[in-house]
């Protein structure tokens, strides 16, 4: 209901907006001329709808769903108006230790992105500085080869170093996923950071490396977040490295949601709760950081 | 004695000083293998959790080894690869149900984040209100989402289906049904990853200089004629960029076919693609011998296919 009215809202203002043909807020070279006929004008609205509603409706449905009992989603005629209740999630979060694999999830995701920055932000800057496109090749690697040719392999050593089951083997395997988006990212960022600020530091006697934690760490505070922000919500949603090397202690959320549902009958409005539970912190974290988010996604695409 | 130190003094004045303390010693040699210095760490990790296991796999797949990781294995040469490339009923299809699924995803991606993109570019009122929403599929978690089309697209609770009688249209199958489950998969996959594309190429044509596009306009040039002569060959690197990235991962996609159709890719292997195949025969059946051989053929293609993107797109420079 909410989503619809938005839009709504939405479509009218698009209209008044290109009528105008003024934006008063965007700079006037990024404009055209306003010589749009009026049926493209329609068009263009009806098509802002259209996938404005294409890409909402699903989300908007399951988080309904995770509020109806299972009698109202079978029932078509309470599709929008129902008695909401908490009970799966009562039940989601109650019975199933649902807690622990929130913390599990959150726990991996902030160490292996934290570990990965880390390691990968002076990587980023030698690779960038240096120019080492093939060694920059060799990070990227990980992120080419699908991952099931390397789990047979870690799960044979990890099982043998008893690490299966293990924060530590799930937060190497995370990092794996990490590093390489870190470093895409960093790189491009430092790419673009001039040389010169790091040069009059050196000329001022810093050390090179004295230059690099002191000059440029502090002015790449953006880009360390674009890639913090991207690494942890790539890990956050990983899920075949966790259902194979996590134990039933360690499992993340992916896995308990997949989980759900190897039983005999689907329990939709808990699955949908679990489902509602594993994708809004990542929503509210990128209503929040969707600038960041975005530059990341786009590093380096525009340079081609 | 006397040579040695005149050697030192033409050496020019030390640059911290003529003591140099241990710690500058170390700062020193830090500072001039910097380069390496700071890329080891990651190469090394990622190094150890690649070559390692690629050339494990490799080997696992010259031998027999099924059952147990740690089970005797005997080997026995190219034997997998022969026993997998006539392998008919599993692979052939498999490797079939991989490429419609890559090329049918990335095709439709291509378009549909064109058009999106094109419709975005200009500004407009409610613009941040349309990329925040286009951000959010992007960034669910795909197990979550495979379990949500799951319930939309059920026959008989889905709301999928209950649209379409609304518009008395006959209710689909969708999932259940293993003619249309892969294709269904598929365009959850561009619901899902279309919004990654248009982000790619709206970052692509906001870069764009306006003057080509006026020029033409001044010429007369339509609006279909300005985008095809005059923007597209503009965006082709942009364009590239995303056909790789989107490329490698619809190749690799595993989350959302695992998640909605289980083991096998469904009763019927419907939607077993390499990946899925190759997961199901090293975890749910432990035949390690003929998963690596699929995995090396896997990758093998995954390389041939992004070198063939690489080198058109510098054979066309």
């Amino acid at each position: 209901m909410n989503a619809l009215t938005d839009t709504q809202r939405n479509a009218t203002t698009a209209t008044g907006g290109s009528g105008n043909g003024t934006g008063a807020a965007k700079p006037a070279a990024r404009r055209r001329k306003p010589i749009r006929t009026r049926a493209y004008k329609w068009f263009r609205v009806v098509a802002l709808v259209a996938i404005v509603l294409t890409f909402l409706a699903p989300l908007v449905w399951m988080l309904l769903a995770s509020l109806k009992t299972n009698v109202d989603i079978y029932d078509a005629s309470k599709a929008v108006i129902f008695s909401p209740t908490w009970e799966n999630y009562d039940n989601v979060l109650g019975r199933n230790n649902y807690f622990t694999f929130i913390f599990n999830s959150f726990w991996v995701a902030f160490v292996s992105t934290a570990l990965s920055l880390i390691i990968g932000i002076p990587a980023a800057y030698s690779m960038s500085r240096f120019a080492m496109r093939r060694s920059a090749l060799v990070v990227l690697m990980a992120r080419i080869i699908p991952g099931v040719s390397l789990l047979v392999p870690w799960y044979y050593v990890f099982s043998n170093l008893r690490m299966v089951g293990g924060y530590e083997v799930l937060i190497l395997s995370h990092m794996f996923v990490a590093l390489p988006l870190i470093v895409y990212i960093m790189m491009s960022y430092f790419d673009s950071m001039p040389l010169e600020l790091e040069e009059a530091a050196q000329v001022d006697g810093l050390t090179p490396i004295g230059a690099f934690t002191r000059i440029t760490l502090p002015l790449s505070v953006a880009g360390i977040a674009t890639a913090g922000i991207l690494s942890f919500i790539f890990s956050w949603n990983n899920f075949m490295f966790a259902l194979v090397l996590s134990g039933a202690n360690t499992k993340t959320l992916p896995v308990a949601i997949f989980n759900f549902v190897s039983y005999a009958s689907i329990d939709w409005g808990g699955l949908m709760a679990a489902a509602t539970v594993v994708t809004i912190p990542i929503m509210i974290i990128a209503l929040f950081t969707q600038k960041y988010i975005v530059s990341g996604l786009t590093a380096g695409a525009t340079k081609g | 004695m006397t040579a040695l130190s005149t050697d030192t003094t033409q050496r020019g004045p030390a640059p911290k000083g003529p003591k140099k303390t241990g710690w500058q010693v170390y700062s020193d040699w830090a500072n001039d293998h910097r380069k390496w210095l700071f890329a080891a760490p990651a190469m090394v990790f990622v190094g150890i959790l690649i070559v390692f296991p690629l050339a494990w796999t490799l080997y696992l797949s010259l031998t027999d080894a099924s059952g147990s990781v740690r089970a005797e294995s005997d080997f026995i040469g190219l034997e997998n690869y022969a026993e997998v490339l006539t392998d008919t009923q599993r692979f052939w299809p498999a490797v079939g149900r991989t490429f419609y699924f890559t090329i049918g995803a990335l095709a439709i991606q291509m378009v549909l984040g064109m058009c999106i993109a094109l419709l975005l570019w200009r500004p407009f009122k409610g613009e941040k209100f349309v990329r925040v929403v286009i951000l959010l599929p992007l960034v669910a978690t795909p197990v979550a989402v495979g379990m949500m089309w799951r319930l939309i697209l059920d026959p008989n609770i889905g709301f999928a289906n209950q649209l379409l009688n609304f518009f008395g249209i006959p209710g689909q199958p969708w999932l259940s049904s293993p003619e249309t489950a892969l294709t269904t998969l598929l365009f959850v996959d561009v619901w899902q990853w279309t919004p990654m594309v248009v982000l790619i190429l709206l970052a692509g044509l906001t870069s764009l200089s306006d003057e080509p596009d006026e020029a033409a306009r001044i010429d007369g040039a339509t609006a279909w004629q300005r985008f095809w002569y005059v923007t597209l060959p503009l965006m082709m690197p942009t364009v590239i960029v995303a056909v790789l990235l989107r490329g490698i991962d619809a190749l690799k996609t595993f989350d959302i076919l695992y998640a909605t159709k289980g083991k096998g890719g469904g009763s019927f292997n419907e939607v077993e693609t390499l990946n899925i195949y190759a997961y199901g025969l090293s975890f749910d059946y432990m035949d390690y011998g003929v998963a690596s051989a699929v995995l090396i053929l896997f990758f093998m293609i995954i390389v041939a296919c992004m070198w063939l993107v690489t080198f058109r797109r510098k054979g066309s420079k």
